[in-house]
């Protein structure tokens, strides 16, 4: 068994990274700039990144390859480079990464829907996710995090991907919204459903990351704990954005969502961090809550 | 007032007794329905129920009986989406249901259209849709247009990454007089703000209405940069849509 998920399983607790996004345009990624051509132009940031996060703390990190299938590449003229930036991913994360530290590699939504919700066809997107896999193994991941999706389908054949052409353990966490009736995907499954739907595609962690705040994502992870033995992970903004003048500020404070994050923990959560709007200082606040 | 056993159609007595729970809204929806032909309501039906093959075939032989367009349009179609919204909006159906329905709108609306532009009568409105300058993301802003273009509108999509210029262009060019904003990213939400400052400086900004969407965008940010309107779901765009030409319509 990986290394991971020996240590997962183990029961121990482990604080995973923040946000990519948020750091790269604090680090000169222009607003709609494609994070992962840094991969290549910015080597030094990347990397920067990650050991920044290990060094706060981070027993995990996450590649900076949310966005490099070729559906969301192709939109900058990147999309014959899908292996080239994947691979990098994983290379500038695994360089700097501590002997006992881990590199998952991120794969995100590819952006567009599977018929007949939209163009994409099955056989295309598992390929698109295939190529993606096989750069981040190639740049020596110890596991993947399929992040964000909303759709189980698309989910399915990225889980897929990554077993069918490797032997690493894959985290897949899904992203709900808050409705009238409960928690749901935009396509409709509440979060015991998605566990259990999860299950039998052969993830080894489950979760959910994004959308929600620190207090909602608490229901979610006690919905997956009430149906699944699998360990979870739970990856939290720090609060929906508010607008102050014109700059746009995440309002839940490091030291709030560390004490927050007691109660994920409590519900069942063993993996857990920052999403959009965190930085390393969260994962300083973390690391400090729950690792001492 | 009519009442649920009134309705002659069985799908929609089940429909509205069990999807509609606020009384008021379930005692307006029953009159709609009420007060339409049977014809209509199976229209309504059908749409309700995805059954997009159903819909293009009631439509066309509604039609050829020679029942208006607009009567088609209003008393099958609309009014078939306005119980999709209600079961969208508490939760009932999500988005693989409502698109189904959208796709059988579109096969009615495919038969009512062409009578409807050779009698000269213009769609409800123009939109010009788009997702904003440096963002790349779309599947909000289709699903919205895909709902609005089912509902009778015209819509010019200029796609992703759409600079204050494009859509100063097109609101021209199109005569348009609403426009629609996507953007999925925190950092490019501001370019919404910037996209109406560039109607105020151009002097166009009396003469659009402009609404605003996508999941990091709130009613105070919509305000705060001064939109016409917010939308939480391609559900509340076309609601949104309809108010805002209305508005226009009395204004002008």
């Amino acid at each position: 068994m990986s290394k991971f998920l020996d240590r997962v399983k183990g029961g121990e607790l482990l604080v995973s990274d923040g946000a990519t996004g948020t750091y790269l345009q604090e680090h000169g990624l222009p607003p709609g700039g494609c994070p992962e051509e840094f991969n290549w132009s910015h080597p030094n940031v990347v990397q920067g990144m990650a050991a920044e996060y290990f060094a706060a703390g981070s027993d995990l990190v996450l590649t900076n390859s949310f966005g490099g299938s070729r559906y969301r590449l192709k939109e900058y003229g990147l999309g014959d480079r899908v292996v080239e930036l994947n691979r990098l991913a994983a290379d500038h994360a695994r360089t700097v990464a501590p002997v006992e530290g881990f590199v998952l590699g991120s794969i995100g939504p590819t952006g567009v829907l599977l018929e007949p919700n939209g163009p994409a066809t099955e056989e295309e997107m598992f390929s698109a996710f295939c190529e993606q896999v096989k750069g981040l193994s190639e740049g020596g991941v110890d596991g993947f995090c399929i992040e964000t999706m909303f759709d189980l389908a698309e989910m399915n054949l990225a889980i897929r991907a990554a077993k069918d052409q490797t032997s690493l353990p894959v985290v897949a966490t899904m992203v709900f919204d808050k409705g009238p009736k409960g928690y749901f995907t935009m396509m409709g499954l509440r979060p015991g459903r998605v566990a259990e739907e999860l299950a039998e595609v052969g993830a080894d962690v489950i979760g959910s990351n994004c959308g929600l705040a620190i207090g909602h994502m608490v229901e979610i992870v006690t919905a997956m704990r009430a149906v699944s033995v699998l360990p979870i992970l739970t990856h939290v903004n720090a609060g929906i954005p508010e607008i102050k003048k014109t700059a746009i500020v995440y309002p839940d404070s490091p030291e709030f969502m560390a004490e927050e994050m007691v109660n994920i923990i409590e519900a069942g959560a063993t993996i857990v961090g920052g999403c959009c709007g965190t930085s390393p200082e969260y994962i300083r606040a973390f690391a400090r809550r729950f690792k001492s | 007032m009519a009442e649920l056993a009134d309705l002659k159609n069985k799908f929609l007595r089940e429909e509205l007794g069990e999807y509609v729970e606020e009384d008021a809204e379930r005692q307006r929806m029953v009159d709609l329905y009420a007060e339409t032909k049977l014809s209509m309501q199976n229209i309504a039906a059908a749409i309700i129920d995805g059954r997009h093959h159903d819909v293009d075939r009631l439509t066309r032989e509604a039609i050829d009986d020679d029942v208006q367009a607009l009567e088609v349009m209003d008393d099958g179609l609309i009014a078939g989406m306005a119980l999709v919204g209600i079961k969208f909006r508490d939760n009932f159906i999500f988005v693989p249901e409502v698109l189904a329905c959208a796709r059988a709108m579109k096969a009615g609306m495919a038969h009512i259209e062409p009578i409807l532009s050779a009698s000269g009568i213009d769609p409800i409105g123009t939109v010009i849709m788009g997702t904003v300058k440096g963002d790349l993301h779309d599947i909000g802003k289709n699903l919205c247009i895909m709902m609005l273009r089912g509902s009778g509108f015209k819509v010019v999509d200029l796609g992703v990454d759409t600079s204050p210029d494009d859509f100063l262009e097109a609101v021209e060019e199109h005569g348009a007089s609403l426009v629609g904003m996507s953007a999925l990213l925190t950092t490019t939400m501001p370019n919404m703000g910037r996209t109406i400052e560039a109607f105020i400086d151009a002097d166009l900004r009396d003469d659009v209405k402009v609404m605003v969407g996508g999941a990091p965008v709130t009613l105070e940010f919509a305000d705060d940069m001064g939109a016409d309107a917010y939308g939480a779901d391609a559900v509340e765009c076309v609601e949104i849509a309809k108010r805002l030409t209305e508005e226009s319509a009395s204004a002008h």
